[in-house]
């Protein structure tokens, strides 16, 4: 049937399985606009208040479904809005489809109105993008873009289309079914080598990393851990893939984990990292961090293979796949010593730090609305103090329900990714945990959860000042708090009813409690201003490039 | 380990953006570049990039990784020096006095090199070879006075059944 490159991106999207899209229209992309006008009853299109809201909307989509985010811009300043969320998705490896519009293409290299080369921008950034001159190379170019995004290591993938092919027709062939991407085979020698390493191990550490969470593997990673009886820590991606009640748990390890993960991995024989890349965050100093034991790396990117830390040896392949090889051919095993001291490690007082009881802090507000979440609720971040404090005080039970930058740390990321995974879960109960820093970036996405009727409950820790910098500055920079201290005027309530939403303000845990009754019975937007002190700090805190002999824990 | 010198040996997609994307790669992941030369192969789908470039163990191996990952990368390998050819082009245009004129074209025969233009000022000459070749020759005829150079990089091939083919390597973790 022949049909215009407009339709072709629609019948791929809806031949890939999409139902949802997020973006902002414009002159470059009128035709698709046009086209999901038509086809409004397949494709559900999402508008934002500003690209960067969409890119970050579909990267939640993406990371509570696990299915590819989608995301649709106009060509130049639309697209450049798109390049903050694309480079968070690129770090944190989820699988994301920008569609840009572009100039008709004898329009190109002529610095056109809204011209930008957004393949030559966005190349750094993502796992492959595509310019499209040839309207009979449009249907299987996106079909290939959905696979580079979805197979291997997950990432985001841009396809530019030009105007005129976005006009121009062809004759589009429809396929029934993605083809399947075969798992390749695992490598018998490596297989035989980390079995002989787990089986000398007598002090096994389990690393779990975003890629347990995105090849699914959670309960796999479980077995394993009880087969060869080894704690397991997480890295911050690879936090809701544990069960915080897990007896095997240790929590998330580096810079502002929990005291026993970061002790027991220093104190291991053997790190068996699955799924994730060794972060500096999550090291520290890379010499120190490597000293003393060997390191088994389970990962499906060969590239992260002793990239960061070196690996005695590396499996390469999907990790719920290797897992479950592994747990196959392993007997079972006892280590009697280490898993008692890794229970005395659990109880150990520094790895139960309370923040004081009297006065609303964060640990608190976090703890109590964790009471009154379900335990599939989704718990957005943006970037900061709060984001580690619901790192370290939220419990996680299920897997894809913790939204966060990880490795770009993109603060603004959350209003756009918690409406994103709201609606990616068919609006799921969510909370998001943001600051007043984080929020004033993107609240304009305030705008779009009211339209849409979130359940979204905004939790700003509100102390007044960027706090993690004000941290780094109170602890080396001898309080020297240049432009952290923000004297802003902001009503956030009021803010928030004038949105549409309902605001609320607290200043006391008791105010908090009264709200929160009344808060989580609205189904759509509210905002919850918490006023906390300004020195609140992240803690324990092991320092840049620092180790464990040099943590912060008072 | 120290650092040596790599070469590396790409089939890659024959379309635009592929030379940027891949000299990209190297100057993000702060890998030197040392010369890179690319064409097209006896299929006009796919083009050979020859990449030489300095590095320790650890570069060699993320520089193979990283090249893989790429969707344009058909086949990369790192060529063993023993089993390689390799090959550079240098013209250089040699300041000449009449009187220093046979001098130099007895370096010109003695290099196997080719005069390609003459004048009454100048000799231009063109060299192929190894890089190693190409140094000396340079190294020989600047005390006449270099007026204008240019080298094309280094190319390379391997020996007899020593081929690259159209498979993405496959890589090995560990150690």
């Amino acid at each position: 049937m022949k049909l215009s490159g407009a339709a072709i991106l629609i019948e791929v999207l809806a031949e890939q399985g999409v139902d949802t899209v997020f973006g902002y229209p414009g002159g470059m992309v009128l035709n698709i606009y046009d086209q999901l006008y038509k086809n409004s009853h397949r494709v559900r299109h999402i508008i934002t208040c500003h690209e960067q809201g969409a890119t970050h909307a579909a990267d939640g989509y993406a990371r509570v479904t696990g299915k590819a985010g989608v995301v649709i811009a106009t060509s130049g300043p639309g697209a450049t809005n798109l390049v903050t969320g694309i480079a968070n998705a690129y770090l944190d490896s989820i699988p994301l489809i920008a569609i840009t519009g572009n100039v008709a293409t004898d329009f190109l290299g002529r610095d056109s109105f809204q011209e930008v080369d957004i393949t030559g921008i966005t190349m750094p950034i993502t796992k492959h993008n595509y310019i499209v001159k040839d309207i009979t190379e449009l249907a299987d170019t996106l079909r290939e873009a959905f696979a580079v995004a979805t197979s291997g290591r997950p990432g985001p993938v841009l396809v530019d289309i030009p105007k005129d092919i976005q006009l121009a027709e062809t004759n589009f062939v429809p396929i029934s079914k993605k083809a399947a991407v075969a798992k390749s085979a695992i490598d018998e020698d490596a297989l035989k080598e980390a079995i002989q390493l787990i089986s000398a191990a007598k002090r096994p550490f389990i690393y779990a990393g975003g890629g347990v969470v995105s090849s699914d593997a959670s309960k796999k990673l479980l077995e394993f851990a009880n087969k060869i009886d080894a704690p397991i820590g997480s890295s911050m991606m690879g936090l809701s893939a544990v069960p915080w009640n897990e007896p095997r748990a240790l929590g998330m390890v580096g810079m502002h984990g929990r005291y026993a993960a970061t002790r027991a991995i220093a104190d291991c024989d053997l790190i068996i990292a699955v799924g994730v890349r060794f972060s500096d965050r999550a090291t520290g100093n890379k010499v120190s961090f490597a000293h003393g034991h060997k390191v088994l790396h389970i990962d499906i990117d060969p590239a992260e293979i002793s990239k960061n830390i070196p690996a005695y040896t590396g499996l390469i392949g999907d990790v719920k796949q290797v897992l479950q090889i592994l747990c196959k051919r392993l007997p079972q095993f006892t280590h009697k010593t280490w898993h008692a001291e890794i229970v005395k490690l659990k109880d150990h007082v520094d790895n139960n730090l309370q923040m004081a009881k009297s006065r609303l802090t964060p640990q608190s507000i976090i703890e109590r609305i964790n009471e009154f979440m379900p335990k599939d609720g989704i718990v957005a971040t943006d970037v900061g103090q709060h984001q580690m404090w619901t790192a370290q005080y939220y419990k996680f039970s299920t897997p894809r329900t913790f939204i966060t930058s990880g490795g770009l740390g993109t603060m603004g990321f959350g209003m756009g990714s918690a409406m994103g995974a709201c609606i990616g879960k068919n609006k799921k109960r969510t909370v998001l945990f943001t600051s007043d820093g984080s929020f004033h970036m993107n609240l304009n996405e305030l705008a779009t959860a009211v339209t849409n009727e979130l359940p979204l409950i905004i939790v700003v820790l509100n102390n007044c000042v960027l706090g993690m910098v004000r941290q780094w500055q109170t602890l080396f920079f001898n309080k020297r708090y240049s432009n952290t201290t923000m004297n802003r005027c902001t009503n956030f309530a009021g803010l928030a009813d004038n949105f549409g939403a309902k605001g609320f303000s607290v200043k006391t845990k008791k105010e908090l409690d009264l709200v929160l009754e009344e808060a989580f019975k609205y189904t759509t937007p509210v905002l919850i201003d918490c006023k906390i002190d300004s020195d609140e700090k992240v803690l324990p805190m092991i320092p840049p490039n620092g180790s464990i002999k040099d943590i912060i824990l008072r | 380990m120290a650092n040596q010198q790599i070469i590396v040996s790409l089939l890659v997609n024959n379309h635009f953006g592929v030379l940027t994307r891949i000299s990209g790669l190297f100057s993000r992941r702060c890998f030197n570049i040392e010369s890179l030369t690319v064409g097209e192969t006896e299929n006009s789908k796919i083009s050979r990039m020859t990449i030489v470039t300095y590095g320790d163990e650890y570069v060699k191996d993320q520089i193979v990784k990283q090249l893989s990952k790429q969707v344009d990368v058909k086949t990369v390998q790192i060529m063993d020096p023993a089993n390689t050819v390799v090959r550079e082009l240098v013209i250089v245009k040699i300041a000449s006095k009449k009187s220093e004129r046979t001098e130099i074209l007895e370096a010109v025969n003695a290099f196997r090199a080719n005069v390609i233009d003459f004048s009454t000022n100048s000799i231009s000459v063109e060299l192929t070879g190894e890089i190693s070749k190409i140094d000396a020759f340079i190294e020989y005829v600047s005390s006449y006075g270099i007026i204008e150079m240019c080298r094309t990089g280094s190319t390379a091939i391997g020996r007899n059944g020593y081929c690259l083919t159209e498979k993405k390597k496959t890589i090995k973790g560990g150690k």
